[in-house]
């Protein structure tokens, strides 16, 4: 029977980390991914994780380390944030293209500078194309769930693409919640043992990273390309199965009270919950205001977030990170590039909060709908808006 | 086989980029790059072996009977003759 | 001997290359310039490696010229992931190997070796390697030395020696060429307590081959630094390559020595040593040093000796003489 804890989302991660029977582990610490890796390392040490723990010098290691690890055949697994994140920056695009099956999780923070270690999307959103899976999740439950679902995605022949799972640093990582764990054996018959497609054996030697001239280095990246719009489909089933297992059921962007919506609210990660409590104030008051929580980030849910927005006018993009000189923040972006092609789309529009930690009640929702609305009957501007800049 | 590079099509390429045929770089011929080539006069010659020990191509190839000469791989830089023991070695331009 | 190119300190069984391994792991067909001495040290590392050994290999010349898709020149296992990391890409290997041999997944753990150059070792690549050795890893460590970033065009490299000419240590109006001193790379290896160091050259050639193999057998971190004469950086004559790494042994600039558990030996000990000028004139990128340079490099060479010596408790050779209008030797 599965089991219901109160623990620190962290721990939970780290649980989940044990549970999936992860083999080899790199890690640097860095605020707040650092309760993970501390009990992870506790685990290691007092045999209730049979994995190495390798406490590397700096994040770059720590990632690179991570390849040698998978190339060696072991289930691999790492977690940064922000600057952490930004230093294996190099390294996380060889991972990917070299397809090693590595399980990461970021804990959402802000990048420098200035230096702030509070939660926004700032470290994940700068790394979009580093060619890896990447999924956002909401709550402890989700950390723990999506951990271990990670592995199986990312290890999956057909896939063979490395998996990252944004959670909010400190708003997850250092909150206690409830959270529901599986049985070691039904993660076991979940997850089985990981079985490489290549290795590092002196039995079949191979050359791995080679280099690749004008001529062909259009097509290995080509295969990258297919490879992760691919994943899509192995995604979804290990989330039918793992519903199946569990109960609890993922779609690439879930939806809250989107029923008869015009207006739609749009955010990823924690604050989505934030969000939700503003909705059902709204709906209260009669007005017709939904929710959309994107989950599947890369490969980026084109079809279903246009199935989300059909029937609203306006869909209002809450990004939580800056693209500084761009056309807009990120997801504002590519949500209106994903609508472009449709005949018949909401206005779009944007507001990006809660940049370094800055902390997000309902009633900023509340009052971002209102500008929106606002700024929708005069036409829409194409710029995006930070929202709660004082000055 | 490898084939010449702009052949391949995406599908062809193994996962990652990995390459399978360990050793293959054989299938280049290196010796196009040569000016001048060695020549052993093999009266001199007392079959030591240094000759092949220090090409960097592993472009010299030991023959039955315990003499060695170079292979379709030697570049022509010549080591082999500086080194030679017995300056046995000649290096001789290439004809056209 | 002398004339065809053997020094009298040159312990070399003429016959012994017969016996040495013929089965090549870095194969024919790479695109190393002639006359290649990082490839010639390539060539015999991987036979003195043998079997069962991965390696994961730094962004440089030898990866360059032996890994372009499809081809590769390697035998062995081998992976290249970026300029800076060999050492911890090669901590990952070694850590997998260990914990897939302890849930019975493995049999035995490969060797592993890292090979990096000097870029890749004492510049950009110093921190996964410090990291690496302080961790205690099971592996070896074989920096190739050819002196500058070859492979990018002859640039600098805390490996370059004083007064050498690259591309961005040009010599001019105001410049001699490189102003600093190579960085002592061996001295960081020992300094970390790693079990053995050593460095070692291709012109030594059974030299080189046994300290692979004693690296290999050592448990532990262990290093080798091993000089790569490289004819199209150091504009020297293609065939001169092995011989111009003995004179760097003859001379005293590049010491064959090895340190185990810190304990220092001398492994070829030239019984005099030659002028330092010997070895400069044959290199296009010292043709630039006046009599003033080359008196400071073949003091500084002395002192360096000397200091090397005391450390392995070895006596003194006889030194050449020092002046400071250089004469012509030889």
């Amino acid at each position: 029977m599965a089991h219901r804890v109160g623990m620190e989302v962290s721990i939970a991660v780290s649980h989940a980390v044990q549970m999936a029977r992860a083999e080899a582990i790199a890690a640097y610490p860095i605020t707040p991914q650092t309760h993970i890796v501390e009990h992870l390392s506790s685990m290691v040490a007092n045999g209730e994780l049979e994995a190495e723990f390798l406490n590397v010098e700096s994040e770059h290691s720590a990632m690179s380390a991570c390849i040698g690890m998978s190339a060696s055949g072991a289930r691999t697994y790492t977690a940064t944030s922000s600057q952490g994140l930004a230093l294996m920056y190099e390294i996380l695009f060889i991972a990917s293209a070299m397809r090693f099956p590595i399980v990461m999780t970021v804990a959402n923070r802000a990048l420098s500078g200035p230096l702030n270690i509070w939660n926004d999307h700032g470290d994940i959103m700068a790394a979009r194309d580093i060619g890896w899976i990447q999924i956002f999740v909401e709550n402890g439950q989700e950390s723990y769930d999506h951990t271990i679902m990670a592995f199986k995605i990312a290890e999956n022949h057909k896939v063979l693409l490395p998996t990252i799972i944004n959670m909010d640093g400190f708003i997850l990582t250092h909150v206690v919640e409830a959270q529901e764990f599986l049985e070691q054996k039904q993660v076991d018959k979940f997850l089985p043992p990981y079985h490489p497609r290549f290795t590092m054996d002196p039995k079949r030697p191979m050359t791995m990273g080679a280099f690749a001239m004008p001529e062909m280095y259009t097509e290995v990246k080509y295969a990258h390309q297919v490879a992760l719009t691919n994943s899509y489909e192995h995604i979804l089933k290990v989330w039918k199965e793992y519903g199946d297992l569990s109960g609890r059921y993922y779609h690439p962007v879930e939806r809250y009270k989107t029923e008869g919506a015009k207006v739609l609210l749009l955010i990823m990660g924690s604050l989505g919950e934030v969000a939700e409590v503003a909705v059902d104030e709204l709906r209260e008051a009669g007005e017709p205001v939904g929710l959309l929580k994107p989950r599947l980030w890369r490969p980026f849910p084109f079809e279903d977030l246009r199935a989300a927005v059909n029937g609203a006018e306006l869909v209002i993009v809450c990004d939580r990170a800056l693209s500084l000189g761009g056309a807009a923040g990120p997801v504002l972006a590519e949500m209106r590039s994903a609508l472009y092609p449709l005949a018949e789309k909401p206005a779009v529009l944007g507001y990006t909060v809660g940049l370094g930690g800055r902390d997000i009640q309902p009633s900023t929702f509340k009052d971002i709908i209102r500008l929106a609305r606002e700024e929708l009957a005069q036409g829409p501007s194409q710029e995006f808006h930070i929202f709660g800049v004082r000055g | 086989m490898s084939k010449p590079m702009d052949q391949y099509t995406w599908q062809e390429i193994e996962i990652g980029g990995v390459l399978t045929e360990p050793g293959n770089a054989r299938e280049y011929n290196t010796g196009d790059w040569r000016s001048q080539h060695p020549v052993w006069t093999k009266s001199r010659c007392i079959k030591c072996g240094v000759c092949w020990t220090v090409c960097p191509e592993a472009g010299i190839s030991e023959e039955p009977g315990g003499y060695f000469d170079m292979n379709m791989y030697c570049k022509g830089c010549g080591i082999c003759a500086k080194e030679c023991v017995t300056g046995c070695i000649a290096m001789v331009p290439e004809e056209e | 001997m002398e004339k065809f190119g053997y020094a009298q300190s040159q312990k070399f069984d003429t016959y012994a290359s017969r016996l040495m391994p013929r089965k090549e792991y870095f194969t024919s067909g790479h695109r190393a310039c002639q006359g290649c001495g990082e490839a010639l040290a390539v060539r015999w590392v991987t036979k003195a490696i043998g079997e069962d050994a991965v390696i994961a290999h730094a962004t440089g010349c030898m990866e360059i010229v032996s890994s372009g898709m499809p081809q590769t020149a390697w035998m062995h296992p081998w992976i290249h992931v970026a300029f800076e990391n060999t050492a911890a890409v090669a901590s990952g290997l070694e850590t997998g190997y260990r914990i897939l041999v302890r849930k019975g997944k493995l049999d035995a753990i490969p060797k592993v070796v890292a090979m990096a150059g000097d870029g890749g070792t004492t510049d950009i690549g110093l921190q996964a390697l410090s990291g690496a050795l302080e961790r205690g890893h099971n592996f070896t460590y074989i920096c190739w030395d050819n002196e500058a970033y070859m492979n990018t065009g002859i640039q600098r490299s805390s490996s370059t020696p004083y007064g050498a000419m690259t591309t961005t240590s040009p010599p001019g109006k105001l410049s001699i060429g490189q102003a600093t001193q190579k960085k002592n790379m061996v001295a960081i290896a020992v300094a970390h307590g790693i079990p053995y160091v050593a460095t070692a050259c291709p012109s030594y050639l059974f030299d080189l081959y046994f300290k692979v193999r004693k690296a290999i057998e050592t448990p532990g971190p262990a290093y080798i630094h091993i000089l790569s004469v490289c004819p199209t950086g150091w504009r020297s004559a293609t065939e001169l390559s092995v011989r111009l790494g003995r004179l760097a042994v003859e001379t005293g600039v590049f010491p064959l020595y090895e340190v185990e558990n810190g304990r220092y030996r001398l492994t070829v000990e030239p019984p005099k040593l030659r002028p330092v000028n010997d070895y400069l004139k044959p290199q296009g990128r010292f043709r630039h040093l006046r009599d003033k340079e080359r008196a400071f490099i073949q003091r500084y060479t002395l002192a360096a000796y000397q200091l090397l010596l005391d450390k392995c408790g070895a006596p003194y050779p006889e030194f050449p003489v020092i002046s400071e209008t250089e004469e012509e030797s030889e």
